[in-house]
Order: structure tokens, then sequence, then C-alpha cells
């Protein structure tokens, strides 16, 4: 048993971590875009450099907003910074001291959603009432085909804590089945949907009408817009943490205690490496879907979760 | 999606090295340099600037190595971008913009149009220029004026102030 205070200080160290490494990756995204489209990319620090300036900036609030425009920049971001303790990142798990498990997870960032939504309703533009509405319709269609991937993890490993999946997955206690591979397919397309990826947003698109994520955005000025767009970089990476944590959980640990923990950070650092030039390339090779053709790409994500759910029972007990 | 993929690596990088900045608007900008959003405002344009905005935008001048970015929103803007002689009807939707922008912020007037009126000049129905209704940092002279006319301008706001940092560019 941990004591509570190597709990505080481990969870303290790995809050700061993510938030660092957060730009970074969207940095390393950004440049493996950036090559694909065959023009010198922009640097890995880029991220840093455009929201420490945004730091620097005013903070406009639109007229006739309520307290919630104001606040929820900071609630979002440390919920999301909160959420991230949820994952596993390099970290042997240790018994007790985790506040909650994926299910946990799945709430959080839904709280993080509406209130996501509710801000940029807020600002009373016409276009944060769009894109709440429209993030709001992705996240109900993503929601169930999440919590049942979830639920096919806890068939396999009896648990629906990533810590534990993670551990039993990468001891060979359990080994990778059909249900898991179905299930980390649906939850790629899950990430897609939720972190507004490519072919269901474009994130560098000017185009209000087409806009789900950014659209919430529009309204946010100075170090306000620069807390957005950190948790949203925090919130794609700790979606890529579960998944990692869910699928490929193999170097998480690195050995027992701190030795350990230099190998562990290699591995991690190589396979969100590896994650960014593969969503790079795959946001490069799709086109974007209509908006109508979303629930259908949602649905997907639903069925291979279910087929996933069921090949448990058929193909492995 | 495969013959894109190859197509892709087939062509390699595109990019042309980058035109000398210009000597021309002050600099720097903002405290934090290598970082630049920009609003682009067309008010009243025949949109041969906006072609060379487009052709900026490419890959062949790829500003994005610079941290210069193109945004959707005013409020997220350091940079207003305007384009043509501000027509009347333009005139009251280009002030909103630009106060809807955060401080610090600039202005600058692209092509003959948006420096005096260009060839609209004198006409009942366009002001004349985009200075005769807000500050203006800088133009960027032509009709229109070429991408890396512009990009040069726009580098000589975004990059630091020391040559030496420009070398490792």
């Amino acid at each position: 048993m941990k004591s509570f205070w190597v709990f505080l200080g481990s969870s303290l160290a790995k809050m700061v971590l993510v938030v660092f490494l957060a730009p970074l990756f969207v940095g390393w995204l950004n440049m493996v875009r950036a090559l694909m489209a065959n023009r010198t990319p922009p640097g890995l620090l880029q991220p840093f450099k455009d929201w420490g300036k945004l730091f620097t900036k005013e903070i406009i609030i639109p007229e006739g907003s309520s307290m919630l425009f104001r606040w929820i920049p900071r609630i979002v971001f440390s919920l999301l910074l909160m959420s991230s303790l949820l994952v596993p990142m390099t970290e042997p798990h240790d018994d007790g001291w985790v506040f909650g498990d994926a299910l946990v997870l799945i709430g959080i960032l839904s709280l993080v959603r509406v209130l996501m939504s509710l801000g940029a309703m807020d600002s009373g533009t016409p276009f944060g009432g769009i894109g709440g509405r429209r993030e709001m319709m992705v996240g109900f269609l993503a929601e169930p085909a999440t919590i049942l991937v979830i639920f096919t993890t806890y068939l396999v490993s009896h648990s629906t804590m990533t810590f534990v999946t993670a551990d039993s997955l990468q001891s060979g206690s359990i080994l990778p089945t059909p249900s898991l591979v179905f299930g980390g397919l649906s939850f790629f397309l899950i990430l897609l949907g939720e972190n507004a990826r490519m072919p269901i947003d474009n994130p560098a698109t000017h185009l209000e009408l087409t806009m789900i994520h950014e659209a919430m955005m529009l309204e946010y000025t100075g170090p306000s817009l620069a807390l957005m767009e950190w948790a949203s970089a925090i919130k794609i990476l700790v979606y890529l943490l579960m998944g990692i944590g869910l699928f490929f959980p193999w170097g998480v640990t690195g050995g027992p205690g701190w030795s350990g923990l230099l190998p562990a950070f290699g591995m991690l650092a190589g396979k969100l490496f590896m994650a960014g030039a593969i969503l790079g390339v795959f946001e490069t090779l799709v086109a974007k879907l209509r908006i109508f053709r979303v629930p259908e790409f949602m649905t997907l994500a639903f069925l291979l979760a279910i087929l996933g759910f069921l090949s448990h029972f058929v193909l492995e007990t | 999606m495969y013959k894109i993929l190859l197509k892709i690596l087939r062509t390699r990088l595109l990019t042309e090295p980058l035109p000398e900045p210009s000597s021309d608007p002050p600099r720097p900008l903002l405290p934090v340099t290598g970082t630049l959003a920009i609003r682009h405002v067309d008010a009243g344009s025949c949109n041969a600037c906006e072609l060379e905005l487009h052709a900026l935008n490419g890959s062949y001048y790829s500003p994005e190595q610079l941290g210069v970015r193109f945004v959707a929103s005013p409020r997220h803007a350091d940079l207003l971008l305007v384009t043509g002689p501000v027509s009347c009807h333009m005139e009251q939707a280009l002030i909103d913009t630009y106060d809807a922008m955060p401080f610090p912020k600039a202005v600058i007037a692209i092509g003959d149009c948006a420096r005096n009126g260009g060839c609209f000049r004198g006409s009942y129905a366009v002001r004349e220029g985009v200075a005769s209704v807000l500050p203006v940092l800088s133009v960027v002279p032509g009709c229109p004026p070429s991408p890396a006319a512009i990009l040069s301008s726009l580098e000589a706001i975004v990059l630091p102030a020391t040559p030496s940092v420009r070398q490792i560019r």
C-alpha cells in the first residue's frame, strides 16, 4: 500500500508531465500533417509558442455572457488534467489509491463535453450553439460504443480499471484476443470522433458551417483560448493513453521501482511517436464526412464494439 | 487512398526557401516571436488578392514553418489582413472585426486597392483604402501582390529582430 504522500507526489508529477507532453504530441501531429502535405513543417514546439503567446493577450468577454463563459476554460482544463490520473502512463499499478475506473473517466469526459457546449452556447453566437449541439450529438453516439469497449476489456481482464487491464495484458496473464482486436478498432474510431479529428471534423477548417469542435472555440480569446486548446490536447493524449493502456500495454512498466521508469518513458515516447505518425497519415488520406454521415461512422464503432463483446462469448469461453 | 499516399511520398517537399523579410513593418509586433494568427477580411476586393493569399497558404510558401496561421475567428487573431478598397457596405463590418480582436493587434493592407483605393479610387461606393478606416501597420503594394511579397512582409513581423536567429531558419 502506497502512502498517501507518495500517491499525491506521483499524481502531481504525472499531471505536470501530461501538461507538457500534450502540446508536444500535438506539435508532432501537426508536423506529420505538414509533411504529408509536402510542405516544410512547423517546429515541434510550435504549440508552446502559439499558446504561450495567447497568455500574453487580452481577454474579451462577449456582451451578455454569464460567469459560465469565464470559468469554463479553467474548469475544463482542470477536469481533463484530473482525468489523466485515471489512465496508465508509466507507473506500475499499485493497490489502492486510485480514485476511479474507466467508467469514471468516461463520466468526467462527458461532463467536460457538457461544460464546453454550455460555454459555447453562453457566448450567444449562433455558431457556438451549432458547435455545442453537434459536439453533443457526436458525444452521445460515441459514448455507448466507448462503454461497450470498456465492458469488453472487463470481460477479458475482470476489471474496469485501466491499470489492471494494462497489467494483466502486459504480464501475459491474458493474451490479445479477437475481442480486444475488435475493441481496439472500435476505440480508434471513437478516438477520431471524440477528439474532432479528420473524418468527423477538420481541426484546420475556416468554414463555420462545417465546424464541430472549432465552432465552440470561436468566442474565446487570449488565456481562455489557450486553456481550451491545451485542454483539447490533453484530451487527445488521455484518449491515446487509454487506448495504449487497454490495447498495447507492453512496456508501460519497465520494471519494479524507480529503475523501471526510464525504459517505460522510452516506450511511451515511442508509442506516442507512432500514434502521431499513424493519426497524421490517416487524417491526410481520408476525406471529411458530411455531418449526416457521422451517425453511420459512430454506428460502425458501436458495431465493432458489439462484435468484440459477442466474440468473447462465442470464441473465448 | 493508396494512390494518394504513393503520390505524396514521390512528391517530396515542395516548399521553397523563404524570401528576405521586408524592411517596412516595424517589429516585433508581439512579445512572443515565431507565432502569428491572421484573420483575413475581404473589404470589397476583386478576389485577385484572395487568390494570392490562397497560393500563399499552399505547399510552396508554407507560412506554417514560420508559425503563421490563418484562423477562423477575429477573437483568435493577432493580425488583420485587409484586401479591397473598403466598400461602404463593408466599412462597419471591418471596424467590428477590428474591435473584436484582442490586444496587441495590427492591420496590414494587401494590394493597391487597400493602399489607396486603387482603380476604384473616387467611386461613390468605396472609401479610400484601409488607412481611411483603421490604423494600418504596413502596406503590401501590388495588383495583386505576389505571395512572396506578402510572405516577406509577414516574415518581418513574425521573426525575431536579430539576424542570427534567422540564419537557423
